[in-house]
């Protein structure tokens, strides 16, 4: 599974994107935040306030109770400002 | 309905703009256009977008409008990169056979485009600082409004 991430969340994780192999019982959206919180603390600061964290499964604007089995984009951002 | 989308570092020529949208039974085109707004010290915006998904959004946003108003063509062109101040960042246009339909059909594209395409601004200051753009929460109740 490919993740990505947007603007300060990639400032503070330090990657653009990153191949990831998941293990199975890492279901749903708020799994995987928490699973990549213990990663490191570049990750834990990007995901310290979860209200500052969107999320796309897929390339489509999604929940944190999102399942993502089969999914193959996982993109984590800000809430966007554009316009 | 003639639907173009375009992102791009580039400027983008508002007047050919206008005139792609005057098409065959059109009575109105409704436009905005965003600029970097000039605030002192800034130096210049940074925006950065989500490739791949940013289309598919603004072409989801662009479909809820043709289903909302019977446009005739909607363009939709974002700037990316960097952008000094007073350069153009976005331009809007819904035409249509009246009026109202091309004017509501462009404040809504403006409105929903702040809230739900995937793009992120981030401020250069003169002083050298930079910061992320927050999202405002007058924006998400502006396309709330639209609901």
């Amino acid at each position: 599974m490919r993740v990505l991430y947007f603007a300060w969340l990639r400032e503070k994780i330090g990657l653009a994107e990153e191949d990831i192999d998941l293990p199975a019982e890492v279901a749903s959206v708020a799994a995987l935040i928490d699973w990549l919180k213990s990663r490191g603390p570049g990750y834990a600061a990007a995901f310290a306030d979860q209200k500052l964290v969107r999320c796309a499964v897929d390339q489509e604007f999604a929940a944190q109770d999102t399942a993502i089995a089969g999914a193959a984009e996982i993109a984590f951002f800000p809430p966007v400002t554009g316009g | 309905m003639m639907l173009r989308i375009v992102v791009q570092e580039a400027d983008f020529d508002a007047g050919a703009e206008l005139a792609h949208l005057n098409l065959p039974g059109v009575g109105g085109v409704g436009s905005f256009i965003g600029v970097v707004r000039d605030s002192g010290g800034l130096k210049a915006l940074h925006l950065e977008h989500y490739p791949g998904m940013t289309e598919k959004a603004v072409k989801k946003i662009a479909e809820q409008a043709a289903a909302r108003w019977p446009l005739l063509g909607c363009t939709v062109i974002h700037r990316v990169g960097r952008l000094a101040p007073e350069q153009k960042i976005v331009f809007v246009g819904a035409a249509s056979a009246h009026r109202e339909a091309a004017l509501q059909a462009a404040a809504f594209l403006i409105d929903w485009l702040k809230t739900s395409a995937p793009f992120w601004k981030r401020e250069e200051f003169v002083s050298g600082e930079s910061a992320w753009v927050a999202a405002r929460a007058a924006d998400e109740a502006a396309a709330q409004n639209w609901v």
